[in-house]
């Protein structure tokens, strides 16, 4: 390697979120241990200014929705089992419009599966999480990197879009050691709350122009603050289906996808000559991206989109899809779940999956069944 | 007391609650606000949070902040407001139902084993008001409901027994009727977690089923005792924990300084027995690949439970940066023990003629194209065996300096836990 102007350490990615978090502005981690997210929770216990053990995964989440509405920014770290139990809570905070960031680090499933096997099965339920089929907006690391920068970024959309948010990882990312280049980290800065502070009264889910509306924390003395998960008006209170109520219901998938382009994070890599593309997220992009190096080397080049905003799914995504022949979604799983939210439960002949399920997918696995 | 002719002040914007003609709810909501004024707080340094039931429309009649969450949930939601302000003089107030304290029992346990500051009311009318008159946790036996015409066969609990048992500071139980905001005010003093139950009727479903009931003598057969129970103990108080800033700051910078003759990345499995460093072993390899100015890549393999069975370790090491870091197959297997032996079998059984599979000599020979080297790395004892396998693979294979293990050794401080000098005279 050229060692020259580097700063190499021997380093996990779970160090790299949770410090990147905090950075970011996150100050409290609520959680309940559970394999593979088990570093996260040691490294929060290290370096969270509030640190609570919960229970279980159902307290955790209002634990972290009650320390959301004082002002904190909580974070958690989970897998499927625990994140199963979460799914009311995390509606409950979508619909109050709590920030707060939930890394979910996938392992083999269904039910408890295999806790020490990696896996990427579960986007479906993410798409699938809010009643309503709402958009949860959810980031995925494609490498060390981003788990960093794009974990600051979370925290950031988090507060500036008053919602909960799913940070997406695998098991395969947050427990392997690496030698990595510490300058390749940016400074990261912490996301400024600008609490309500107006004379005029506070409505809890008035509006402004990016359809999130101002935050003020529970036991502030100037303003009431009324949240509410139940369907309800401007002010918070319950309003069954009235017009008022149902828009402000409507508002929370406007308030996502106005906003998705500033949020909106990918890798795409071309070469302006290739008829194939690889499509990929989290854990699998690195095989895909290696598959792509093998084949350039043997003469035939491969263009590569590595979705690193998974949830919704960008319209700028389909713009970059429509211009090839052929296109390979790489995924850790035997269900095409990433090509079925793409492309519906039948894809046409030119689209299709290369999964896995028990072990990471190979490049060499990717080069054979796609050229 | 007629609801009615209560005077608003502060804490309500109307004394019209939203509640059945009859309904113990109104007594509770208009004898809180009472009690919250005796104690002269100001409504926004009250937050109200309420659970799922007919009590929790109350929301809109408080002037104070009001948090309207899930069935069974608002206890711990409370408790996550507590946290976040961490302030005895803000009151946090659950109005929760028998339904709620159900489903969120272990809620209330936990909050009152943490003896966090809130104020808990449980509405107990025994059954659920709400959903049309079915029983709950806390009916008691024979009081009849729309599921069970007979009576409740079961026993209810006693919210009141379990709150105390796990550490509340203050729980109490009281009859519904008339005015009891003393009882409130004396529960929403506490510092620490205090649970007042409010044994009421609901006028659409219980008082029709049990037209003879009287909430006195359905407490006392139900031993539903009328009292208050408390435990000397502090409020909850944030340990005095000492963080560090950074994660990061706190990681060994690497200084290479030692050559290596790796052409292309090898991959490098290394397996034997939960217990025996074999995790351990594979840092260490990593950091002396590193100190070799190589970029490497390590991930342990075990079953769930980590004491017994295999303990695996996949390597990888390169000039270049590592992509992919699976290992289909490896170039080197490294096996100290059956139990590693047994989970990388079928690797092993793909190995080809240019790979190599450094085996303890114990242990039977698998079937595999690839090269063999046989070595007793269990004589230096069972808890050396992995890092000795892995300087015995260095010395042979001579991928980097030998001395780049001994440094990664010394460098991360573990000479107290590895005989070095021993590991060397065996090899040599």
């Amino acid at each position: 390697m050229n060692q020259s102007n580097k700063k190499l350490a021997i380093v996990d990615a779970s160090r790299l979120i949770i410090e990147a978090m905090k950075k970011a502005g996150a100050d409290a981690f609520i959680g309940y241990p559970i394999t593979p997210s088990n570093l996260l929770y040691s490294y929060s216990t290290q370096l969270m200014p509030i640190m609570l053990p919960a229970p279980d995964e159902i307290t955790t989440l209002q634990w972290m929705s009650g320390l959301s509405a004082t002002g904190k920014f909580p974070i958690t770290a989970t897998s499927f089992p625990g994140f199963a139990l979460m799914i009311e809570s995390i509606n409950m905070a979508y619909m109050m419009e709590l920030p707060m960031a939930i890394i979910l680090v996938s392992r083999l499933g269904p039910a408890t599966g295999t806790a020490t096997c990696g896996a990427q099965g579960d986007l479906a339920v993410i798409n699938g999480l809010l009643s309503g089929g709402y958009s949860l907006l959810t980031f995925a690391p494609s490498n060390f990197e981003d788990c960093w920068t794009l974990a600051a970024k979370c925290v950031e959309a988090a507060v500036k879009l008053r919602t909960p948010i799913v940070f997406l990882t695998s098991k395969e990312e947050v427990m392997t050691y690496k030698t990595f280049d510490l300058n390749k980290l940016e400074e990261i800065k912490p996301v400024k709350r600008n609490f309500y502070n107006k004379d005029e009264k506070y409505f809890t889910y008035k509006p402004n122009e990016n359809y999130s509306p101002d935050f003020l924390p529970v036991g502030n003395e100037k303003w009431q603050v009324r949240l509410n998960a139940s369907t309800h008006n401007q002010e918070g209170i319950l309003q069954n289906i009235a017009p008022e109520a149902l828009e402000n219901t409507l508002r929370l998938e406007k308030k996502i996808k106005a906003n998705l382009d500033k949020y909106l994070f990918y890798q795409y890599l071309s070469d302006n000559n290739s008829d194939i593309l690889y499509i990929s997220y989290g854990i699998s992009s690195q095989a895909a991206l290696e598959a792509r190096k093998i084949a350039k080397t043997k003469g035939k080049d491969i263009d590569l989109l590595i979705l690193k905003t998974l949830l919704p799914i960008s319209e700028k995504y389909y713009e970059i899809i429509k211009k090839y022949k052929r296109i390979y979604f790489i995924e850790e799983n035997e269900t095409q779940i990433l090509q079925r939210l793409f492309f519906g439960s039948k894809a046409s002949e030119n689209i299709k999956s290369i999964g896995s399920i028990g072990k990471m997918i190979s490049p060499e696995k990717i080069l054979s069944e796609s050229i | 007391m007629n609801p009615e002719t209560i005077q608003i002040k502060s804490i309500l914007n109307t004394n019209k609650l939203p509640f059945c003609k009859g309904c113990g709810h109104n007594f509770i909501g208009l004898n809180t606000a009472r009690a919250l004024e005796k104690l002269n707080l100001n409504p926004l340094d009250i937050i109200l949070v309420t659970d799922i039931g007919c009590h929790g429309i109350i929301d809109v009649a408080f002037n104070t902040h009001t948090v309207h969450g899930l069935h069974g949930r608002s206890v711990a939601l409370a408790a996550g407001i507590s946290f976040g302000l961490n302030n005895p003089q803000k009151k946090i107030i659950v109005f929760i139902g028998d339904g709620g304290s159900t489903i969120g029992l272990q809620h209330i346990l936990e909050a009152a084993r943490l003896n966090l500051n809130m104020s808990v009311v449980v509405h107990d009318n025994f059954l659920y008001g709400m959903t049309g008159g079915q029983s709950s946790g806390l009916t008691p036996t024979g009081f009849k409901t729309v599921t069970s015409s007979k009576g409740n066969p079961f026993v209810g609990f006693d919210i009141c027994k379990l709150t105390h048992a796990a550490g509340a500071s203050y729980v109490s139980r009281i009859i519904g009727v008339g005015d009891f905001s003393e009882q409130l005010k004396e529960a929403f003093s506490v510092e620490g977690f205090s649970l007042l139950e409010v044994l009421e009727i609901c006028p659409s479903y219980g008082v029709k089923l049990n037209p003879k009931f009287k909430l006195q003598e359905i407490a006392k057969e139900a031993g539903r005792e009328i009292g208050v129970w408390k435990n000397q103990r502090n409020k909850f108080e944030y340990p005095e924990d000492n963080k560090i800033d950074s994660l990061i700051n706190k990681l060994k910078i690497l200084e290479p300084r030692f050559s290596n003759k790796i052409k292309s990345q090898l991959r490098i499995i290394l397996s034997g027995s939960a217990g025996e460093g074999v995790q351990l072993a594979a840092s260490i390899f990593s950091y002396a690949a590193s100190l070799s100015g190589l970029y490497t890549t390590q991930k342990g393999s075990y079953p769930v439970t980590v004491g017994v069975g295999f303990s695996s370790s996949e390597l990888n090491i390169s000039n270049e940066e590592i992509l992919f870091h699976g290992i289909e197959l490896p170039d080197y297997a490294i096996i100290t023990s059956i139990d590693g032996l047994n989970y990388s079998k079928n690797k092993i059984s793909k190995m080809t003629e240019n790979q190599t599979v450094f085996i303890d000599s114990s242990l039977d020979v698998p079937q595999t194209k690839a090269n063999l080297e046989r070595y007793d790395f269990r004589k230096v004892g069972a808890k050396n065996a992995a890092l000795f396998s892995l300087m015995y693979f260095i010395k042979k294979t001579n991928i980097f300096e030998f001395e780049a293990i001994i440094e990664a050794v010394k460098e991360q401080k573990l000479e107290d836990k590895v005989d070095l000098k021993k590991l060397i005279q065996e090899i040599e």
